[in-house]
């Protein structure tokens, strides 16, 4: 079974977000970068099919030269390669899909997986392009993952509880929380990846069909107010308050 | 022409698709456009509803093959009727089923997609949209470059409106059922209980909360205001047997309730990034320098064991 991963370098979770001076991007400067915490669940599940029937890894991220460390620690975590495709279209999901299809054509790849959002773009959309561009089967959001020989079910979550989703390989399929705890990286794995290459692609020219304008940080919330008096006075103005101010009940 | 994927359930129009085709009737109101609304099933008894909200004309695919949805399937469908009708635009609810079929559709058509949006305008005919980006710590402005624009409208963010049109149905032709995958079955957690990102009304759960069982006080809490309960990140990981599916947060479910009160949840930076968008925050924690009382609407400081059965029993009190 071949697998290829996607993942993606965001900005940590904690990160404070500061508008760059161009206006519609992030301020980069004191910016932790991780993987995607989706993306290392959709690694973990590679890993772990690897190891229960046999599979070659593959991981793969588009991104530039500080990627590299991403790709370094999936090969610390037991990827078999790594490929880093070089480009400055990250903002725009359609672009990001169609440069891992180009890459993924004719490799035949019997899964794909990556999480289901990226912290940043946050749009969800590259797993569900990926399969259209490549004419395959998807299951997005997923929790839990069972392979046949040519088949694959699937749990994802839904309005009120959960789909359960049959079908066929090859396919495309996002990690949501649940699905698996990722690993930590053993010491032989790091010293190991150290010899490993990472390949280097440039992407092909690639049209955005989206750009972001403008970046900017939500409006204060105005400032609130305190309830006084016993649980009882507190309990018995917020149910006025939110009946006859807020209107919200 | 303005294309609107729209949900059914028990034969009503779902809230989120009532709010996507009345943005659309907006839009195409201030560019001279038409609005479909699309139905796909096994039946799409129902639809009729879609004319109240705008739209011009009512697409419904109803076969068999249908009666499962699946990625694929309905995302070449839906490609199909926006190329057929020469659609600029398609536009869907940001539910489970819009985000997964959206971006498919997109990718197909070669169109540009924007998930989420909070707020739509066009400019030279084409979409422009407003949308949250780092789970909700920043808003950016997009602009498309493509012919073709799909985005999918973050439910509870844009008000339902009636503007009714006449009744006016087409078929759509029955696809030939041969897709790569297909829902199977619903497991459903919570009979009848709407999604965290679609529900009006979010009753939290944090660290304070001591215990997973002590959570049965916020689903009272929940039912007395017709909401939904949720969780913090602190909640679900403390192994209390909260599932992730509760989680609100920026690795969570991101929410925007008319009325969010977050019970013995401090206001980690995370936490706030999903729920700050809700119009109405209650915050109840007996910590007083507790941050999330910075971005509460109205604050208690005090004992949530003691205040949250109040709350219930008054409210239940006056049905």
């Amino acid at each position: 079974m071949k697998i290829l991963v996607a993942l993606k370098q965001v900005p940590d979770t904690e990160t404070k977000i500061k508008v760059a001076a161009d206006g519609k991007s992030l301020d980069a400067t004191d910016v932790k970068w991780i993987t995607s915490p989706y993306d290392e669940m959709a690694m973990e599940e590679a890993l772990r099919i690897k190891e229960s029937r046999g599979a070659e890894v593959v991981a793969i991220s588009v991104g530039e030269d500080r990627t590299r460390e991403l790709l370094r620690n999936a090969l610390a975590l037991g990827a078999d390669a790594a490929v880093l495709i070089r480009s400055a279209e990250a903002g725009d999901p359609l672009a990001v899909a169609r440069i891992l299809a180009d890459f993924a054509r004719d490799k035949s790849f019997d899964l794909i997986l990556l999480g289901h959002t990226g912290f940043g773009g946050d749009h969800g959309a590259v797993g569900p392009m990926l399969a259209e561009l490549l004419g395959v089967a998807q299951a997005h959001v997923v929790t839990r993952l069972e392979l046949g020989e040519d088949t694959f079910r699937a749990e994802r979550e839904a309005e009120g509880g959960f789909e359960r989703i049959e079908g066929s390989l090859p396919a495309v399929i996002t990690a949501q929380r649940g699905l698996n705890e990722p690993r930590y990286p053993s010491l032989k794995g790091i010293i190991g990846a150290k010899k490993k290459p990472i390949e280097e692609l440039e992407a092909g020219p690639i049209e955005s069909t989206i750009r972001v304008s403008t970046l900017t940080l939500p409006p204060a919330r105005p400032e609130g107010r305190k309830l006084e008096g016993s649980a009882a006075v507190q309990a018995e103005s917020l149910i006025q308050l939110l009946r006859n101010e807020a209107k919200v009940i | 022409m303005i294309i609107v994927f729209c949900e059914l359930k028990d034969g009503r129009l779902r809230k989120p698709s009532a709010e996507s085709l009345s943005e659309a009737r907006r839009l195409a109101d201030s560019g001279g456009l038409q609005v479909a609304a699309l139905f796909a099933g096994a039946s799409c008894i129902g639809s009729e509803e879609a004319a109240r909200y705008g739209a011009d004309l009512i697409l419904q695919a109803e076969a068999p093959a249908l009666a499962a949805y699946s990625s694929d399937g309905f995302a070449a469908l839906l490609a199909d009727a926006v190329q057929a009708r020469r659609a600029s635009i398609l536009l869907a609810a940001g539910t489970a089923m819009g985000k997964d079929v959206a971006p498919r559709v997109a990718a197909r058509l070669g169109a540009g997609y924007a998930a989420d949006v909070t707020g739509l305008s066009l400019a030279g005919g084409r979409l422009q949209a407003t949308r949250p980006m780092f789970a909700g710590k920043a808003f950016a402005d997009c602009e498309f470059t493509s012919p073709i624009q799909v985005a999918t409208t973050r439910p509870n963010v844009f008000p339902v409106a009636e503007s009714p049109r006449p009744l006016v149905q087409e078929a759509l032709p029955a696809p030939a059922g041969d897709f790569k995958a297909v829902v199977k079955e619903l497991l459903a957690k919570s009979a009848g209980k709407v999604d965290l990102t679609e529900a009006d009304v979010i009753v939290s759960g944090g660290r304070g909360m001591k215990e997973g069982a002590n959570f049965k006080l916020l689903e009272d809490l929940a039912d007395a205001l017709g909401g939904v309960v949720g969780a913090s990140r602190a909640a679900v990981d403390a192994g209390w047997g909260i599932p992730h599916a509760m989680q609100v947060g920026q690795t969570g479910k991101v929410v925007s309730p008319s009325l969010y009160i977050a019970c013995g949840i401090s206001g980690a930076i995370q936490h706030v990034a999903g729920m700050s968008g809700s119009k109405v925050i209650v915050a109840i924690n007996k910590d007083p320098e507790a941050p999330i009382f910075r971005i509460a609407t109205y604050g208690i400081v005090g004992d949530l064991f003691e205040i949250v059965p109040l709350l219930t029993a008054s409210l239940r009190g006056q049905h």
